[in-house]
């Protein structure tokens, strides 16, 4: 793989995650190779399929883990960092912890309807576990919003 | 005997650490098997970590699911 391709996805990535609320590993290499594999994967299968899950075969049973997966949220708000640790927590980020292995969610039972947060600040609103770190749209921290459904 | 995925950077930690101890290893990329080959690894995955993920490391007959250094590093004793 090019390793200006690599470059420019990651910053694509990066500038995504900082314009939204998510932060990147800030291991710049770990976060690149992650970038290398979301690309091989885009080549073997036509879409960014998780570097650290393995296809089935099928684009409509590996929508779950097509980088963001739909995990992302809950395994940063509970382990500091998603599956493959491309997206991590801002204490992670800043270097206060490290990201390790977390185990895989995607097979746990479905909890079912998400709860809506909406930002107190600014009204956004999303569906997922628990609030998110910061908002992306006003960018106030996750303790500004409040459960609304 | 490491089951890997050659896009996985957990994957890519675990062979580094056997790597940098000089401890000889097996490793399978499973995502660059095909057919009757890839469906042969995936069941012996399966009996270690039926959870199916990557990296699956199974040393002297012990499983150890992800790149957990310290529990790899214990078995390696």
């Amino acid at each position: 793989m090019e390793q200006g391709k690599i470059d420019s996805l990651y910053e694509k990535i990066e500038k995504q995650a900082a314009a939204s609320g998510y932060y990147i590993n800030p291991d710049i290499q770990f976060a690149k190779d992650l970038a290398e594999g979301l690309l091989v994967n885009e080549e073997r299968y036509g879409y960014m399929l998780c570097p650290c899950r393995l296809t089935s075969g099928e684009r409509m049973k590996d929508l779950n883990i097509i980088c963001p997966c739909d995990y992302r949220d809950a395994d940063i708000t509970e382990f500091g960092a998603c599956y493959c640790a491309l997206y991590v927590s801002g204490k992670i980020s800043r270097g206060e912890e490290t990201a390790k292995p977390i185990p895989e969610r995607r097979n746990l039972e479905d909890k079912g309807r998400l709860p809506v947060w909406r930002c107190k600040v600014c009204g956004y609103l999303c569906a997922r576990e628990n609030p998110p770190e910061i908002c992306p749209i006003c960018k106030v921290s996750g303790d500004r919003f409040e459960k609304f459904l | 005997m490491i089951y890997a995925l050659s896009t996985c950077v957990w994957c890519k930690k675990a062979k580094s650490l056997f790597e940098a101890k000089g401890i000889a290893y097996d490793y399978i990329f499973v995502d660059l098997q095909e057919g009757e080959d890839k469906n042969m690894t995936m069941e012996e995955v399966a009996k270690w970590n039926p959870g199916c993920t990557f990296p699956t490391i199974v040393i002297n007959g012990k499983c150890i699911v992800g790149f957990k250094e310290e529990e790899i590093l214990e078995n390696l004793k």
